[in-house]
């Protein structure tokens, strides 16, 4: 019962012109609540694939996926864009913060855009993510100013204002350096630590490796090994 | 919304340099637009003015089939007295129609007892022809308005026979029993000519016409009518229409029929053509506005597809992202027509202060005193923003149906 994605026999093929390219072959994993997980593996291995079914932006061609408990490849895009909002917070590569709304503003946009969430609790939930990622003194800027480490924290703020259920982050160290992306990645430990909240990674960045509770090695759309790593 | 409005504001804010090029762009259009409607409408009050107001009055009623025999001036085709009697029953008791002037309309010959020229002269009552037509006193170039014995000469006529004001001549005319009548009168005044029809008519008192024409009892070729507000021309020509039509003869038939203005002045078409050439003014700037709006918000979506798919991911719905973009299309057409508005309400006036004058037929320095349109600048405000929101629709739908994974992957 402590499952909050199930996985059963997923498979996702792609269409390129008159070929199917299978990025997922047979994948049957289970993730439980809380958990530190990444998905490793070299490039095309189906990493991003994974996340992209996880986070309801993609639905899988066959097998049954269940994220809490939901089956999300059965729902409406619509139902889908709803069920992401509440659920899913997402960091990626590149952050992807949106240029022209302040630091403060990025955070808050989730819980303004998708969630509606009224203008006091707002306040509250985004000071406290500013404050937890050590950004509430940058919340004016734009991140344009920021550095990559700083982007990131913000994202990691961003991923966070609806208390979803599951964060996935897509290679979220890849365009940081060795110090900074060390420190993202203490800052999302020490997120999960708090908050419960399940981290699923997409990374081959040996940092992460290191720090998460799970490792699935994924070649050519199929998971080769599953290994719990034991933190001494 | 509030966010949205903001997020669309800091959008377009981030390409300042094209937002503002796009605004500038269709300022520019409804500036056209404005200064166009201002001047031709200016134009167009100015001669449906000179032509009402000279000669032919608002509107006028004539027994069936005269206008369609004008050039001859028939005789046979008269108001009489009985029938005037109705008539004035029924303008009298309509509350939009400011005065009315009975005329007699003849040709005949007019002779200085050493030339002899073609003329077409208007019998009319000078009291009642200065209210119904009030530029005719200014049209008086010498002399004064006529009295009984007087004639009002066309200054061409004056001109060729070398008339002047306080000299005799003889006005020869024929009556409807083909006789041949003559008169001797005064010249009372010259009269400016303008352009149109009865725009080359001399004047004589009404009381002289019945004299020369033989009549026993006086019939009117026509009744020029004046409006309290010119705007009620059409409901008015309507109203008089739908009662004089009630008039009809041993058979039936309605004897008369009302004209406006419209009808008996060739400029009506000049005015047509002054308001088919200001729709063609509208199209182009509905034209531009499209047109820019449409590729401004064709690269805004193009240039933030990463943008979307973040938007999109983290869960944000389609009809919020269509919104965005609408909004932003829809500040760029109603910041556009506002700014274009405030600077043609500027021009507008300064064109007033520079008292342009134009010539129009005999008419030299006529004053073109624009007026604001405010009316048009409301319209074009409102036809530029939805026009805006239109030419955005495209590019919004396109921004919301975006696949959230190639979005995310494009670079």
């Amino acid at each position: 019962m402590n499952k909050i994605i199930e996985m059963k026999n997923i498979s996702k093929i792609y269409r390129a012109g008159e070929v199917d390219v299978p990025a997922l072959k047979d994948i049957t994993v289970d993730i439980n609540k809380g958990t530190f997980v990444s998905f490793i593996g070299p490039s095309g291995s189906g990493k991003t694939t994974l996340l992209n079914l996880i986070g309801a932006l993609d639905t899988p061609t066959g097998g049954i996926l269940k994220v809490d408990g939901a089956e999300t490849g059965r729902l409406s895009t619509k139902k889908r864009a709803i069920f992401r909002g509440e659920n899913i917070g997402f960091i990626f590569q590149d952050f992807n913060l949106i240029s022209v709304l302040t630091v403060y503003e990025n955070v808050e946009y989730p819980l303004l855009m998708v969630k509606e969430t009224p203008k006091e609790k707002r306040v509250k939930i985004v000071n406290a993510l500013l404050e937890k990622t050590g950004m509430l003194d940058q919340k004016d800027k734009y991140p344009s100013q920021l550095s990559g480490g700083q982007k990131q924290r913000v994202a990691v703020a961003r991923a966070l204002t609806t208390s979803p259920r599951i964060v996935l982050a897509d290679e979220p160290t890849a365009n940081l350096d060795h110090d900074t992306a060390f420190m993202v990645i203490s800052l999302m430990k020490k997120m999960r630590d708090e908050s419960g909240v399940t981290f699923i990674f997409s990374t081959h960045d040996p940092k992460i490796v290191g720090v998460v509770d799970i490792i699935h090695t994924l070649e050519d759309g199929i998971i080769l090994k599953s290994e719990e790593v034991t933190h001494g | 919304m509030g966010n949205l409005i903001k997020i669309a504001f800091r959008n377009l804010y981030r390409q300042k340099r094209r937002t503002l090029l796009t605004i500038a762009i269709i300022s520019v259009g409804v500036i056209a637009v404005l200064l166009f409607s201002a001047l031709s409408g200016a134009f167009k009050n100015m001669m449906v003015g000179q032509i009402t107001d000279s000669m032919l009055g608002h509107m006028q009623i004539h027994r069936k089939g005269y206008v369609s025999s004008l050039d001859n001036l028939p005789l046979d085709k008269t108001i009489d007295a009985k029938q005037m009697k109705k008539m004035g029953e029924i303008l009298d008791r309509n509350p939009r129609v400011e005065a009315y002037s009975k005329r007699i309309l003849m040709g005949g010959m007019l002779s200085n007892y050493m030339e002899t020229t073609n003329i077409k002269v208007a019998g009319i009552n000078p009291k009642d022809e200065s209210i119904v037509t009030p530029l005719l006193t200014s049209r008086i170039k010498k002399g004064e308005m006529l009295k009984k014995g007087e004639i009002l000469l066309p200054e061409l006529v004056t001109k060729g026979m070398n008339l002047k004001v306080g000299q005799s001549i003889v006005l020869i005319v024929n009556n409807v029993d083909s006789s041949v009548n003559g008169q001797n009168l005064k010249i009372a005044g010259i009269v400016e000519s303008v352009v149109g029809p009865t725009g080359k008519y001399g004047y004589i008192h009404i009381d002289d016409a019945v004299t020369v024409l033989r009549m026993d009892k006086p019939e009117f070729s026509e009744i020029a009518i004046r409006l309290n507000k010119i705007s009620s021309l059409d409901k008015v020509t309507r109203q008089i229409s739908l009662e004089i039509v009630e008039i009809k003869n041993k058979e039936g038939e309605p004897i008369f029929e009302v004209h406006s203005w419209k009808e008996l002045s060739p400029f009506y078409n000049i005015a047509k053509m002054i308001d088919l050439m200001s729709l063609f003014i509208n199209i182009l700037l509905v034209a531009i506005v499209l047109i820019s709006i449409l590729n401004v918000m064709i690269m805004a979506v193009y240039e933030r597809i990463k943008e979307i798919g973040t938007l999109t991911a983290i869960g944000t719905l389609p009809g919020k992202i269509r919104t965005m973009f609408l909004m932003e299309g829809l500040f760029l057409g109603f910041f556009g027509s506002v700014a274009g508005s405030i600077i043609g309400v500027i021009l507008i006036i300064a064109t007033k202060f520079a008292h342009i004058t134009i010539a129009f037929g005999r008419n030299e320095n006529i004053l073109i005193d624009p007026a604001i349109p405010f009316d048009q600048m409301a319209l074009i405000t409102l036809v530029s923003t939805i026009v805006a929101v239109l030419a955005s629709l495209q590019p919004a739908i396109k921004a919301s149906h975006m696949d959230p994974i190639e979005a995310l992957r494009y670079s």
